[in-house]
């Protein structure tokens, strides 16, 4: 038995994070949030030529043929610099496209398909919105897809719980409180579906743990910055770090911090070996990293005083990135009930 | 990451398994009350024999000598919690003393204690804590003065917990007066019954008496009953607390709880609803999962860091606190789901599970304060784990 990071997943991480500190400053991030186009695509460019897309796609198809939780340790990496990116929906398009045909894998891989991602249907349908399915094709919207500017398919679900991979469609921006990431609502008219799967395949949990993962990594950036900032600013005389009010709220966010990270790494690496488990662990991790993601953005933001509450250290784009985080592909509640669900707590 | 298990370690696991299920019969229930009960001390010294406990303890000390293998102690506490069927003994003298000792002790005092604390036929009790030196535990004052081959001690212990029951005492005393706080500390063991000795039992809001007051005059007691060296037993003492903390988070002990507690809402109704069917109670059970399972995890990143002789880092030193909290936790929800019959407490036809779950959520709350409170290891965590400076010492006025 090893649970602990192999000295390759550990590499991985670090070439990742060694790129983002060098191509995603908060600079950088700043000019993405405010519209900067360029900035925003030479940032997804140089993140391509990493490889990264096509981390999750079998060997056989041309990918890294690396599991979930060295995706999850990449996403980790993405939310720690909290860097857009289309990470996460190649990663789940790569986790279920296998099911729908070859050529779509090796699409993802080369980059030549280029995959944004629309899961509320299945995890929160919202009455204004709903996407139905008719011979083969789909119509109707569907809110909050994270769509890369260059993508070429969408893999969108169906009120029904179906999955397809769509290539025509309108979007209209939403604008969310995390300008970084941008969000759509999808308009489908009658668009046919280049491949479609009955079931949603793990599509949701992959994206639920995935998104549990980038709140682990923003939520240590943050905790990590309250223990830097607590060292410096000085107050009454003092380094504020030296007041045990201060100690205890840091030495608060690392207790939830580490057992959650753990838990990221068991949920990924159950999700990889076929544990009967593993989606139960894919949902409770979704929710906890919530939950200790909320808790380590209140927290840190308050270590840092009014500074923290003011755009000058852009600490805000953190937060926000653990708030949107939060909310997107259901709520903690939604996913303990998932949970409870899977257990038979409560009937499906 | 690799946590499948080889053959050999499954082939174990359901030898334990197989040995805990078929001997159910022979474990002690709630209502085996009392440390030195007859069924409690068979069905220890079974564990025993079967390598269930005192697993890695030389056979010479009354151990099962096993080579110390991390993964098997870990399988039989994960089948301890998934069996739900009676865990071993434990207690100040298996759990700190021991350990100490196999570390410290001298041979004589291996060869003394060690059997007869495994086996649950010598309780000890644990006297660190003064009136006037709990969380500042190096200010303690309780003096041992030499003479001859002896020490007199004189002064008080507080909070002495299971004193009144306890043979022998593992004692914190004050041999060098004119040393610095931490220097002039010696690590004792004498027998309860000495002559001077005073035991005024406290009782605690679970009721009980489980703690005490202990005071002690003109007790004289042999210098032989000093571990490792004398004025060195502030170290001695750190190695003990290590081993209380240890015990104070296990995530099996919690992940036993937390099945316990799903039990218990599966099987009970209100107004003819299963508890687990009611949202808001089932949403707040499935958060408590949530960090159990992170609980659990992290305890397996604890396991990987021992086994290759690494220090765990904050993911060790983060487990009393949350550990502790999380029980606590857990123990609250199922008050909470109980609702109106949660408060009942003591005995009476509505009382459920023998009312230990009134019992635990308030002794829990004395764990989170026992061995350290939670502000205390939030100063761990903080000075050592995150490099944060230590609080000025106060200005002479
Ligand atoms: C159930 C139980 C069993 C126990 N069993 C034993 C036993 O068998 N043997 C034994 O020797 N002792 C035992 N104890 C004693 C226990 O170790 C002490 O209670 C504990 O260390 C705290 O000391 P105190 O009670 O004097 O509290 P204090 O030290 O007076 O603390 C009071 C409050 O002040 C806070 N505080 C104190 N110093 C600091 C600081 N530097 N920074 C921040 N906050 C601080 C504490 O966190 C706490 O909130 C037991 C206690 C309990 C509750």
């Amino acid at each position: 038995m090893e649970f602990a990071l192999s000295e390759d997943q550990r590499m991985l991480q670090d070439s990742i994070s060694g790129f983002l500190k060098d191509n995603a400053s908060l600079d950088t991030i700043r000019k993405i949030a405010d519209g900067d186009a360029d900035a925003k695509a030479t940032l997804a460019a140089g993140l391509s030529e990493m490889g990264i897309m096509g981390l999750h796609v079998p060997e056989a198809a041309g990918g890294s043929g690396l599991g979930l939780l060295e995706a999850c340790l990449v996403q980790e990496a993405l939310g720690y610099a909290v860097t857009p990116s289309g990470f996460l929906a190649a990663t789940v398009a790569a986790h279920v496209l296998p099911n729908a045909g070859e050529a779509y894998a090796e699409g993802v891989a080369t980059g030549d398909m280029v995959f944004g991602l629309s899961l509320t249907e299945l995890s929160s349908r919202r009455d204004l919105a709903g996407l139905t399915l008719k011979d083969g094709h789909v119509s109707g919207k569907t809110l909050l897809a994270m769509v890369p500017d260059s993508a070429t398919h969408v893999l969108t679900a169906d009120t029904d719980g179906g999955l397809h991979v769509v290539d025509t469609w309108s979007a209209t921006a939403m604008r969310t409180i995390d300008r970084t990431r941008t969000f759509q609502e999808l308009g489908f008219d009658h668009a046919k579906c280049e491949a479609s799967m009955a079931q949603a395949d793990g599509a949701l949990e992959a994206a639920r743990l995935l998104i549990a993962a980038d709140t682990l990594g923003a939520a240590q950036a943050m905790l990590d910055k309250a223990v830097e900032y607590a060292k410096e600013r000085k107050q009454f005389g003092r380094v504020i770090g030296s007041f045990q009010a201060v100690k205890h709220l840091c030495a608060e966010m690392t207790a939830k911090l580490e057992p959650a990270r753990a838990l990221v790494w068991h949920a990924a690496y159950a999700m990889d070996t076929g544990d009967p488990e593993a989606a139960v662990m894919a949902n409770l991790a979704k929710a906890h990293l919530a939950e200790v993601g909320t808790f380590v953005a209140k927290t840190s933001t308050e270590v840092h005083g009014g500074m923290g509450f003011t755009d000058l250290l852009g600490l805000h784009y953190w937060f926000k990135r653990i708030g949107v985080n939060r909310q997107l592909f259901g709520s903690p509640e939604q996913a303990r009930h998932s949970a409870a669900e899977l257990q038979g707590f409560v009937a499906a | 990451m690799e946590l499948s298990l080889s053959p050999e370690y499954e082939a174990f696991r359901q030898d334990v398994n197989r040995i805990l299920t078929e001997n159910a019969h022979l474990a002690p229930g709630p209502e085996d009350r009392g440390m030195k009960n007859p069924k409690r001390l068979a069905w220890q010294k079974f564990l025993i024999e079967k390598g269930l406990t005192a697993r890695t303890i030389p056979k010479e000390y009354g151990g099962y000598g096993a080579e110390p293998d991390l993964l098997k102690s870990r399988i039989i506490a994960e089948e301890f919690a998934r069996t739900g069927i009676a865990r071993p003994m434990g207690g100040q003298g298996i759990s700190m003393l021991v350990p100490t000792l196999l570390e410290l002790g001298t041979p004589e005092q291996k060869e003394a204690y060690i059997r007869p604390t495994l086996h649950g036929e010598m309780i000890w009790c644990q006297g660190y804590s003064e009136p006037g030196a709990g969380s500042d535990l190096a200010a303690l004052r309780t003096a041992a003065v030499e003479d001859g081959d002896d020490f007199i001690i004189n002064g008080q212990k507080i909070w002495t917990s299971t004193a009144k029951q306890a043979d022998m005492i593992f004692c914190l005393v004050r041999t060098d007066p004119d040393a610095k706080k931490h220097h002039g500390i010696s690590y004792v063991l004498f027998p309860m019954d000495t002559p001077g000795i005073e035991v005024r039992p406290l009782v605690d809001m679970t009721e009980n008496a489980n703690f005490n007051e202990v005071f002690f005059t003109d007790v004289r007691v042999p210098q032989s009953g000093i571990v490792f060296e004398k004025n060195k037993g502030w170290q001695v003492a750190n190695a003990t607390l290590t081993h209380e903390r240890g015990m104070l988070g296990d995530p099996n002990a919690t992940k036993a709880r937390f099945l316990e507690l799903v039990e218990l809402m599966k099987k009970e109704t209100m107004n003819g609803e299963r508890l687990i069917d009611n949202p808001l109670l089932r949403d707040r059970l499935v958060k408590l999962q949530g960090e159990v399972y992170a609980m659990q995890a992290n305890g397996l990143r604890v396991t990987t860091a021992r086994l290759k002789q690494e220090s765990a880092g904050l993911a060790g030193l983060i487990v009393k606190l949350q550990g502790c909290e999380l029980n606590h936790q857990i123990a609250g929800l199922a008050i909470d789901a109980l609702g109106e019959l949660g408060i009942l407490y003591g005995d009476g036809d509505h009382l459920r599970a023998d009312g230990s779950w009134q019992w635990r959520y308030m002794y829990d709350l004395g764990l989170i304060i026992g061995g350290g409170t939670a502000q205390i290891q939030k100063n761990i965590i903080s000075e050592r784990g995150l490099g944060m400076p230590r609080e000025p010492k106060p200005a002479k006025v």
